[in-house]
């Protein structure tokens, strides 16, 4: 066990995992966060905080995950490098894993240009491959990479992201091995709706047997519109939503489409849970947390296993 | 004696106004009859940077112009040139000029290519 | 070569704007090469001023130079003569010229008449594109000559990020995503090898971040 938090001891014993995400407020009113925790609590085994997601400055990932955590759900930070240098880097990982963070996920984060002050500067010390690399370091040497010895090695399920429909898909699979050599234990996937890429990409991922080597959960977010899917399509990177699969959502009359979205998001769950490589699935159901129960639900992953 | 429009420098045309112009009026080839190739087209961007130098230190852009027409052109080129007169004189003395005319008073001048 | 853009000319004004009787200094070297800062900028920067300063009923004089370079000393020793005589001195060469001027003519004001850019190359007349962020600890050779610091918005080690599409970058679809520039070198190279190497974090004390930098040749002092 490298970590022991509840999101791998649930992975370790062969569960089918579910985890969740908060965006933490655009301000410091720690309620926005345990509204969202309270909708998300028994629904998952850990729940992500995001990390200033697209360079919008919000409650920090740490913050949001201590009120995650008091509000009884396990937390999951989000690490963006696009902040921070390795100093901070190394010193905000001791100080999660100090205050029970157990789950970790390393990311490049979004270009500043994206939010509310592009004018930033760009930190980009490591990229996220090292920060894994980093992190893998200081919990199983007990060393910083300076090479002095840590007073107490902080403890994390390392995670990574991989992103099936980036371009170029050539490297992909090559991108997702570096990183389990760097070091991760699971990976979350960007959110998937292109079944066929996304099936070639697990059979060329299985090629390599990578599924052995690291718990991968796939990625769904539910539509609450087909305009929210074509927006998506053309503006968010690494998404592919296939026509027919908006056209079943705009095919429905505008009060029924986000009905839709979730029975289409229910239909891919249970479409994933058979895949083989499939540990789990993580649902981003991006504020509209309190769809979530009715989701994993309707996917038969209720009540969430309890593991000691 | 400029072979073609494309041997004029931004440098020369505002000299001109430095030299007193009220206007400046550039003539070339038909864009596509140029005989050095793209001489004219040259000639055209830079015509169009010292507009907008121009407009920027507020000495009225429209005191320059680039006309194009073929050598034979005869009654065009007159037509032009009445056109760009009027043009100027209704601008009035360049700035400079004004300033300048506490000194003496001079008559409008053009130059032609 | 070093690149740049002629700074605003009401910018340029307001720095002037107390002085009757300046130079306007340029230089041979790059800035001539990337046509902001070469003799021919000078004559339009000095008329331009000239105009702009009679019109508003103040006129300038306007001594315009070109020096070889700004960033050799023999070369800025030769404005020593008359440099006194000027009340500042505007000029159009990169950042480091115009500082040299500053450093060998400390009595006399000198001015930037232009934003110095960045360090890079001539894709076509008329455009110039970066190349080198001067990292201090060139990759080049395991990047299929592609530099990562400096082509990649983000300076990954480990690229393509989830923001590339179809070869271009998040920040802008003009700039191309380095990354995928990379790995068709790679790839062309036949050495994709380099790619799934993990790579050590980089030492950015040898760049800028360590403080500015220094480089003494003992065998030639």
């Amino acid at each position: 066990m490298n970590s022991g938090s509840n999101l791998e001891k649930v992975l370790e014993a062969g569960h089918f995992s579910v985890t969740g995400e908060c965006g933490p407020p655009r301000g410091a009113d720690p309620d926005h966060v345990r509204k969202k925790a309270a909708l998300v609590k028994d629904n998952v085994d850990a729940c992500n905080v995001t990390d200033n997601q697209t360079s919008v400055v919000r409650m920090s990932s740490l913050a949001g995950c201590m009120l995650v955590k008091e509000s009884g759900v396990e937390p999951l930070i989000q690490m963006v490098v696009r902040d921070r240098n390795r100093i901070a880097l190394q010193s905000d990982l001791l100080g999660a894993s100090a205050l029970g963070v157990r789950n970790l996920l390393c990311l490049s984060g979004d270009h500043q240009k994206f939010g509310d002050d592009p004018k930033a500067k760009n930190v980009f010390d490591i990229d996220s491959m090292q920060l894994i690399h980093l992190a893998k370091t200081m919990r199983d040497d007990g060393v910083f990479p300076s090479g002095d010895k840590l007073e107490g090695a902080p403890k994390f399920y390392i995670g990574c992201a991989v992103s099936p429909f980036a371009d170029p898909y050539e490297i992909r699979v090559a991108r997702l091995k570096l990183k389990i050599e760097a070091g991760a234990d699971f990976v979350q996937t960007q959110c998937i709706y292109n079944m066929d890429t996304f099936n070639r990409y697990m059979e060329d991922l299985k090629k390599q047997g990578l599924h052995e080597k690291v718990k991968i959960l796939a990625g769904v977010t539910p539509l609450k519109s087909a305009g929210m899917g074509k927006f998506m399509n053309k503006f968010v990177a690494g998404i592919d939503i296939p026509e027919p699969f908006i056209k079943r959502i705009a095919d429905e009359p505008k009060e029924k489409q986000a009905a839709k979205g979730i029975e289409m998001c229910i239909e891919q769950i249970l479409e994933l849970k058979e895949m083989e490589g499939i540990a789990g699935v993580h649902v981003m159901a991006i504020e509209w947390e309190e769809k979530l129960n009715e989701i994993v639900g309707g996917a038969g992953l209720l009540p969430r296993p309890v593991v000691d | 004696m400029l072979p073609c429009t494309g041997r004029i420098e931004e440098s020369l045309l505002l000299k001109a106004f430095e030299n007193g112009a009220d206007g400046v009026m550039v003539i070339g080839c038909l864009e596509g009859d140029c005989h050095y190739v793209s001489g004219n087209i040259r000639a055209k961007s830079r015509v169009k940077r010292v507009y907008s130098i121009l407009e920027q230190i507020h000495i009225g852009p429209e005191r320059i112009r680039m006309y194009n027409l073929s050598a034979g052109e005869g009654a065009k080129f007159a037509a032009f040139a009445n056109e760009f007169v009027d043009k100027v004189a209704e601008l009035g003395p360049s700035p400079i000029n004004l300033v300048r005319a506490n000194c003496t008073k001079k008559a409008p001048e053009e130059e032609a290519i | 070569m070093i690149t740049g853009t002629p700074k605003p000319i009401d910018e340029i004004l307001e720095m002037v704007e107390p002085y009757n009787n300046i130079v306007v200094a340029g230089c041979h070297g790059c800035v001539t090469v990337c046509r902001v800062g070469g003799h021919k900028e000078v004559e339009v920067l000095s008329s331009t001023l000239r105009l702009a300063r009679e019109a508003a009923g103040n006129k300038i004089e306007i001594n315009e130079v070109s020096l070889e370079r700004q960033c050799d000393p023999e070369y800025v020793e030769s404005m020593r003569p008359y440099v006194e005589d000027y009340q500042a001195v505007l000029s159009i060469a990169c950042g480091a010229g115009i500082q040299f001027l500053a450093e060998k003519f400390g009595n006399t004001p000198i001015l930037p008449g232009i934003n110095t850019g960045f360090l890079g190359v001539t894709e076509r007349q008329g455009e110039w594109a970066e190349r080198c962020q001067g990292c201090g600890d060139c990759v080049l050779h395991l990047t299929g000559g592609i530099c990562p610091v400096t082509r990649c918005a983000k300076q990954l080690f480990h690229g393509p990020c989830g923001g590339s599409t179809a070869g271009i970058c998040e920040v802008s679809k003009d700039v191309q995503c380095g990354w995928q520039l990379i790995i068709d070198r790679l790839k062309a190279l036949d050495q994709m090898d380099n790619y799934t190497k993990l790579k050590p974090y980089k030492a950015w004390d040898r760049s800028r971040d360590g403080g500015p930098r220094r480089i003494i040749r003992e065998d030639m002092i």
